[in-house]
């Protein structure tokens, strides 16, 4: 088997509005071994979200649209599919999983009824095998008393609960691939505690690859194996999550680390990256991050870098370190 | 140090319907919640979602009207005075919103948003007025020549500031900011906790920070009051709080938020079960239903706050 | 940096042309209603004769226009039953029809926002006692409350205008309330508490500004009926008197002379109705798309 389950070369997805082209994805390459946890992070506007439609198709179209790259799943490049083709791996060997779970569940259907159809639609399964396969995986995700929760209606559960069912669904056909796009955000934070919890259990269990999108350091560190940080629509760091945290490279990926309060560190004023997040309709010309980056010099101003390797699996979008090879 | 706001056993209950038979149905969202804040502190107040931290705030300033309970501002009590004997407090105490695009009216200029306050409680003339919006513009990081641009040609960092300065041009004493940085960006978010932390040095000004960010509060605050359906469950100051929490909600929340660090990894202890109801809050102390401790008298009893030092306050069976 | 962005920004109103100039059936109501608003500005320079002249000039009755040798030269779309001149009754009609439509309109905008405000901002009985009139006013057909409502005041254009505004007052003041309820659980409303902004501060500067879209939106389509009934109401002969032009009247004068083959003193009043209500209603579509895409129904 190959080691490497998911490899995107390249990827563009731009957005054709009226006021101009929104380059949301530009260039973003990514691997994700079997097993293992991709964190993608960055701000809003980043391109994060927008890369994991991508792998799924489900880019709105128009605007959107993507207009190059590959994107390499089990040794196919998805974007070659048919629409028939790609609905088979969507929801069968890649689910996802979104931040509001109210909005993705129909609220006129009871939980049971939508977990059993998909396990109907991908497994062949009759309706009494499918629901008693329903109530396992449920009871697997952590839902208490699940005999009678299996008949309850979305707005009968708590926030926790229904991310909770999104995980059953996501997990019913046993996917190779879960994309997890801000999972947590919209939980409190005792309950996110048990959700990122739930996801790590099941990931080793399942033997399940994650990607994990999140604007936070905090969860990153928690959940993932590598992390990909993303500004304006392409990946500027990439690395193994300890080698990340310890010694990031990238002026932005620092910024951001030391931008955030922490509860084990006690500083006097936090460190500032300053600016905001640049219009993606009208990027700096040269590396975008440069007007915010206090170690920009003339070379970040007229030519955007390229991602090299700087060490094993530690990859970096930056003239400081172009220069110095 | 001197009190600036003081709230007793204050109490705010919504009524959301009556049953078939005529009993009303109440959602507590503040049930008996008393504190403190003394003059240039800053008080956390930190809870989950529906713990009632955001109505308490507004409560204090009187946006919404507390059921019970009393509220003393500089030695006066509020929580009766009318509408009309409120305003002269009114410029004295102001808000900041979570929702940098909610909490602007879109059809106004900025300029006009910010200067509303002080046509409101009419302090100076059109003319100070602008002098004064453009030296609080320059405070907060605006740029005076964006005066007459509206909301939406505006960042959700920008729109936070435009929402300090507005806070800000009365000159107030006490500010309650509500999540005011939860919405924003991180890299924003830095600098939106910088600049409140600049602006509460040089103004003197006395803050209630709300917030569910445990970490923000911690890098923010003096003194740190943890709620918990409708209940205050533990309030201290900050190292005390963080270094020695006593309740057990306190020592979960502490424990399950995520360290930006992989080698901190998995090493939390984790609270299971949901946040009950407040329509129907559990018997005795609110969080037995969740508490790894959980004896008897927590079920039968409810604990009040009670402190062996008079700064650290707990309402735990198990502590006192 | 920061201020580039900002300037990249439109305005709102750049923002609003374009997205009108993108909605066809919009740009051609537009058209439609500012050729009928520069008509009826223009109407004595641009109609070639006396809309009403006296004495009648009999002689000339029920002459065909142009397309036809009978026709009387000058009076390009023939003459009515009392030899006057179509075309200059048409020029000078769309004058009178456009104020009855505004002012019947004006009156239902500032009677439909002043109680709707009223009963969405304060609430309770008093928007009770409102709703409930405003109810039992929508359980009659509007044209026949109308007529009602003339009949009591008496005959006359102005009186028809003023029967209209009152019918429409209902739907004027629920539209503005439902907007009212949203606007005023907007934060910023309550952070106009916080600051101790009087009520009527709050609803002057705040609410009624917010609430302007759907007013507009509807206000264009009213405007549209407003002309449909205030022609129906002259057809009925209890609009406007003769000898003014008003579509509805130059209609109901002249119908029973299809059969002889005058089609033309009928058929272009009737156009001329067709087309302004036409492109209000095209106009009032695109707008209620353009401000405010939340009202689609």
């Amino acid at each position: 088997m190959m080691k490497t389950l998911l490899e995107i070369k390249n990827l563009k997805t731009h957005f054709f509005t009226h006021e101009g082209v929104v380059k949301a994805v530009d260039g973003v390459s990514l691997k994700v071994d079997r097993g293992k946890t991709l964190g993608i992070v960055g701000e809003s506007g980043s391109g994060k979200s927008v890369t994991a439609l991508s792998i799924l198709r489900l880019i709105p179209q128009p605007p959107g649209k993507i207009i190059g790259g590959e994107i390499y799943f089990e040794g196919q490049d998805l974007l070659k599919l048919d629409n028939k083709e790609i609905r088979k791996i969507r929801g069968k060997k890649i689910s996802m999983i979104f931040q509001e779970p109210m909005t993705s569940l129909d609220p006129v259907f009871t939980i049971g009824h939508e977990i059993i159809e998909t396990i109907q639609l991908h497994q062949g399964l009759n309706k009494k095998e499918a629901r008693e396969k329903a109530l396992e995986i449920l009871k697997i995700v952590g839902i208490p008393d699940v005999e009678k929760r299996i008949d309850s209606y979305p707005h009968e559960l708590s926030g926790g609960m229904r991310q909770r069912v999104m995980i059953a669904m996501a997990l019913s056909c046993h996917p190779t691939l879960l994309i997890a796009d801000e999972p947590t955000t919209a939980l409190d934070v005792t309950i996110q505690a048990q959700i990122i919890k739930l996801i790590n259990d099941l990931k080793k269990r399942f033997h399940t690859s994650v990607i994990l999108i999140t604007h936070d350091l905090g969860v990153i560190a928690e959940m993932c194996d590598y992390v990909a940080v993303m500004y304006a629509g392409q990946v500027v760091e990439y690395a193994e999550v300890f080698t990340l945290f310890e010694k990031s490279l990238h002026p932005y990926t620092q910024g951001l680390s030391k931008s955030i309060p922490r509860l084990n560190k006690e500083v006097e004023k936090l460190q500032v990256i300053p600016g905001m997040v640049p219009n993606l309709l009208n990027l700096p010309p040269g590396c975008p991050f440069h007007p915010r980056c206090s170690y920009n010099f003339e070379k970040c101003r007229s030519e955007n870098p390229e991602l090299i390797e700087i060490e094993d699996s530690h990859l970096v979008k930056c003239h400081l370190f172009t220069e110095k090879r | 140090m001197e009190k600036l706001v003081e709230v007793k056993n204050l109490k705010k209950w919504f009524l959301i319907g009556k049953s078939p038979l005529g009993k009303k149905e109440l959602v507590k969202a503040v049930d008996g919640v008393s504190f403190y804040i003394e003059k240039k502190e800053i008080l956390g107040l930190v809870g989950e979602s529906g713990c009632g931290k955001t109505t308490c705030g507004k409560a204090i300033l009187r946006i919404i009207n507390p059921t019970a309970g009393e509220i003393f501002f500089n030695g006066q009590d509020i929580s009766h005075l009318s509408r009309k004997e409120m305003l002269k407090f009114r410029k004295r105490m102001m808000i900041i919103y979570q929702d940098p695009f909610g909490s602007l009216d879109p059809r106004m200029s900025i300029g006009t948003t910010i200067a509303e306050p002080m046509e409101v409680h009419k302090i100076g003339s059109k003319k100070e007025q602008e002098e004064r919006v453009i030296q609080i513009m320059e405070k907060v990081g605006l740029f005076p020549d964006q005066i007459n641009r509206f909301p939406h040609e505006f960042s959700g960092g920008q729109r936070q500031r435009i929402g300090i300065a507005r806070a800000l041009a009365t000159n107030p004493e006490f500010i309650v900011a509500d999540e005011c940085v939860s919405a924003l960006d991180v890299s924003i978010q830095a600098q939106i906790i910088n600049l409140l932390q600049n602006l509460q040095k040089e103004f003197g000004l006395t803050l209630l920070f709300v917030a569910h960010d445990l970490s923000v509060i911690k890098h923010i605050c003096d003194r740190i009051a943890v709620m918990y359906l409708g209940k205050i469950v533990e309030t201290a100051p900050k190292n005390d709080l963080f270094n020695h929490p006593k309740h057990p909600y306190t020592q979960a929340l502490l424990s399950a938020i995520p360290i930006p660090d992989p080698k901190m990894r998995g090493k939390r202890e984790i609270l299971m079960g949901d946040v009950p109801s407040p329509i129907n809050p559990p018997s005795g102390c609110r969080f037995h239903t969740r508490c790894p401790l959980v004896k008897q008298i927590c079920k039968e009893e409810e604990p009040s706050l009670k402190s062996s030092n008079n700064i650290h306050y707990v309402a735990c069976h198990l502590v006192n | 940096m920061d201020r580039k962005n900002n300037q990249l920004k439109e305005t709102r109103t750049q923002e609003l042309i374009r997205r009108l100039r993108y909605n066809k059936s919009a740009t051609f109501g537009l058209i439609i209603v500012l050729i009928l608003i520069l008509c009826a500005i223009f109407a004595n320079y641009l109609a070639p004769n006396n809309p009403s002249p006296s004495p009648p000039e009999l002689f000339n009755a029920l002459k065909p226009g142009f397309w036809s040798q009978k026709g009387i030269e000058g009076m390009p779309l023939g003459t009515d039953a009392l030899g006057r001149c179509v075309l200059s009754r048409l020029l000078f009609g769309a004058r009178v029809s456009l104020s009855a439509g505004f002012v019947a309109v004006g009156i239902a905008m500032i009677l439909g926002i002043t109680f709707g405000t009223v009963a969405g901002y304060y609430g309770g009985w008093i928007d009770a006692v409102i709703m409930r009139i405003v109810d039992i006013m929508f359980a009659f057909p509007a044209l026949l409350l109308a007529i009602v409502i003339v009949t009591v005041l008496g005959q006359g254009l102005s009186k028809a205008m003023i029967a209209i505004g009152i019918v429409y007052t209902p739907q004027m003041a629920r539209i503005i309330r439902s907007s009212v309820l949203y606007i005023k659980e907007m934060e910023y409303i309550e952070v106009q508490k916080a600051i101790g902004s009087s009520d009527r501060r709050i609803i002057f500067h705040h609410i009624l500004p917010n609430s302007i879209a759907p007013v507009i939106v509807y206000g264009t389509l009213m405007l549209a009926s407003a002309i449909l009934d205030c022609a129906a109401l002259g057809f009925l002969g209890l609009g406007a008197q003769p000898p003014t032009p008003e579509w509805g009247a130059m209609l109901s004068k002249s119908y029973s002379y299809i059969v002889s083959g005058a089609w033309w003193a009928a058929t272009f009043p009737g156009l001329a109705i067709l087309f302004s209500v036409l492109g209000l209603n095209l106009l009032g579509d695109g707008l209620r798309d353009i401000l405010d895409p939340r009202l689609k129904i």
